[in-house]
């Protein structure tokens, strides 16, 4: 038996490792820090693995590259930071639209604009979920340990395959640039999802015409199945249709395939939930913090619990309901100036929900939660 | 196997929408003409367009298909042939894609030289949206917005792209369809980053905010003012305005970025295996 290789290594090194262990082969992008290691990593080893990397003149050219290079079957990918994911949206919306799979890293730093360049924050929630325009649904997974930017790199590059979907990384600075222990999964270990490609003859081939599922088969680039993608309103041939009831239909389908396979997409993890009374909800960095502060607490003999939102989007509403339903209250703890708390108000609005918020470029330490949920009860 | 032209264009998509006069199926109906002259499949043709009336052309052919965002057209298409060699990739673009929004990823294919076919067909404004002045409508010239004459200067996009790094530029017009079709055969058999600008017309915008008379009078100028390279080079700089050389502007070996990528490959698998 191959033995699982154990490495001390980054987020974004982790993140570069699962993607090429789900097989991706093709990254472009453009520098910004704190992503950058995961560009440097993609051009020393995609050639290694005859795959390849392309530094593009800008992000709004680096997802596009990547999602022509996704059209040709290849599995592909993209990191960036806030000024460049601000560029990404406008394509972002084209691999929507055009249901072509693929996976953005946006690690998150301090905004609006080049703002504390570059200091942590976990302000991008909002724009990862609505930043290109139109009604859409999107993915959104969020790490907060080197083991889970490997793990859900992995899990991206599935769901993304699966949905015929983009899926995001929302990283963010702590966690990327951060060192720890990750375990390597051994090849065959973990299952590897391909996007479903067209069984039928060529002639009867349409690019968008979805399965029981609702997600087309996806033929690529050079096959004999014409593919054609398109950044319109399409019918299922994939030419612009502005009939009313074509236009919602899509619409509705491309927002369901997401919205209503939640339960499957969504992940979250629970400490000390058995008892909790208040539970501390967040993600990425901050999940960190708040499970030190939770050991502390429980020290003292406090029955605080903790999820960690694995997935953002689409967000793990069922799951935080059922996890929390015997809590009195939620404290929900985030670097930026309350974008979590109001989904988790949404989710849960018969619990009594408490903030703490912090938008100054510095991480969130435990004994602020500490004193948030001293100061809430 | 014998290939007609009609199996790259999709029929039932015909009449095509485009206005009376407009330029842009003459070069859709060459390009047509030369994939089947040079009997490329289908399925290894891959088109990427953008937005705009041109960024329509995609519809008419019956090949793989990227219609993307206004001005990416090219960027898509760097995506597409930097994993799949085997495939012949075309960006057909208008003014606005490929000079104006997407200048920037113009000058970095050309650069970059990826063995991408690049065609404009260049109607000097934004046909799509109203006719508003672009990158390529020239100074003094009315549109939609510029009502008193553009303020701005024009790009000469051919100079621009030799300028860029591009092998392969040319520079053609509707009125000489024949010598479109060669070009463009060329430019497609070319290895690299490959340019043809096809002077064209919108006689819809353009054409009457200019006065130009209709599609048949704007033909005719824009036949008046082609004329070969060595014949605009012997023109006084004086006369030179107006009229601009046609043909093959530029021909230059280069080494395309998938071959150079080869060669990265190699030197990264021998460096790997030795570590
Ligand atoms: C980001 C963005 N900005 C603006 C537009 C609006 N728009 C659509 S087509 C177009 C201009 C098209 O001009 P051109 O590329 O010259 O093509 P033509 O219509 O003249 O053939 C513009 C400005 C857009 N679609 N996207
Ligand atoms: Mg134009």
């Amino acid at each position: 038996m191959v033995q699982s290789e154990v490495k001390f290594i980054s987020g974004n090194e982790a993140c570069a490792e699962g993607a090429f262990y789900a097989q991706a082969r093709f990254y472009a992008g453009y520098p910004i820090t704190p992503s950058s290691e995961i560009a440097q990593i993609a051009s020393e080893r995609l050639p290694t693995l005859g795959g390849c990397y392309v530094q593009m003149e800008d992000e709004i050219a680096s997802i596009a590259a990547i999602i022509g290079a996704s059209c040709c079957g290849v599995k592909s990918f993209t990191a960036t930071s806030g000024p460049g994911f601000s560029l990404m949206q406008e394509n972002l919306g084209v691999a929507i639209m055009g249901e072509v799979p693929c996976v953005i890293i946006n690690v998150q730093r301090s905004g609006p604009s080049t703002g504390l360049a570059t200091s942590p924050a976990q302000a991008d929630i909002m724009q990862c979920r609505w930043g290109t325009h139109g009604d859409h649904a999107i993915i959104a997974l969020t790490p907060s340990s080197v083991q889970e930017c490997y793990e859900l790199t992995i899990r991206a590059f599935n769901l993304s395959e699966k949905y015929r979907s983009p899926v995001v990384i929302l990283s963010d600075k702590t966690v990327a640039q951060m060192r720890e222990k990750v375990i390597l999964f051994t090849p065959g270990e973990v299952e590897l999802l391909e996007r479903k490609k067209p069984t039928g003859s060529p002639g009867e081939y349409l690019s968008f015409r979805p399965d029981d599922d609702g997600i087309p088969p996806m033929a690529s680039f050079g096959d004999p199945h014409l593919l054609r993608i398109t950044s319109s309103t399409h019918n299922e041939q994939g030419f612009t249709d502005d009939d009313p009831s074509n236009a919602f239909t899509l619409i509705r389908r491309l927002y369901d395939k997401i919205e209503d396979n939640a339960d499957d997409i969504t992940q979250i993890k629970t400490y000390f939930m058995e008892d909790a009374e208040t539970t501390f909800i967040t993600f990425g960095i901050t999940a960190r913090a708040a499970l030190n502060a939770v050991h502390k607490l429980r020290e003292e003999g406090n029955k605080v619990g903790l999820i960690n939102l694995l997935t953002m989007w689409p967000f793990p509403a069922c799951k935080i309901k059922e996890a929390v339903a015997n809590c009195r209250s939620l404290l929900v703890p985030e670097m930026n100036l309350g974008q979590l708390v109001r989904e988790v108000e949404r989710a849960c609005c018969a619990k009594e929900v408490h903030s703490y918020t912090k938008s100054n470029g510095k991480n969130i330490f435990p004994g602020e939660i500490i004193q948030a949920w001293r100061d809430s009860l | 196997m014998i290939v007609a032209v009609t199996d790259y264009l999709r029929q039932d998509k015909l009449p095509h929408l485009w206005c009376g006069g407009c330029s842009h199926g003459v070069v859709v109906g060459a390009v047509a003409r030369v994939l089947a002259g040079l009997g490329i499949p289908v399925d290894k043709t891959v088109i990427t367009t953008g937005i705009g009336c041109f960024g329509k052309a995609d519809d008419y052919f019956a090949t793989h298909a990227l219609h993307g965002t206004h001005g990416r057209a090219l960027a898509f298409a760097s995506g597409v042939k930097a994993v799949s060699d085997d495939l012949t990739v075309l960006a057909l673009m208008g003014d606005g894609d490929a000079a104006t929004i997407g200048g920037n990823h113009l000058i970095h294919a050309a650069r970059r030289n990826m063995d991408i076919t690049a065609i404009v067909s260049n109607n000097n404004n934004y046909g799509m949206t109203g006719g508003q002045y672009s990158a390529t409508t020239p100074s003094g010239k009315k549109t939609s917005t510029s009502r008193y004459g553009n303020p701005e200067t024009d790009f000469d996009l051919c100079s621009l792209v030799v300028g860029a790094g591009g092998g392969f530029v040319a520079r053609t017009t509707p009125f000489h369809v024949r010598a479109m079709e060669k070009l463009i055969a060329e430019a497609i058999s070319y290895r690299g980053f490959s340019f043809v600008e096809v002077v064209s017309c919108c006689p819809t915008y353009y054409g009457r905010y200019n006065r130009e008379g209709g599609a048949v009078a704007m033909v005719a100028s824009i036949k008046e003012r082609a004329m070969s390279k060595e014949k605009f080079n012997l023109l006084p700089l004086e006369a030179k305005p107006g009229y601009f050389p046609m043909g093959k502007l530029h021909l230059e070996e280069k080494i395309d970025f998938n071959t150079r990528y080869r060669e990265v490959q190699q030197k990264a698998q021998d460096s790997h295996r030795e570590s």
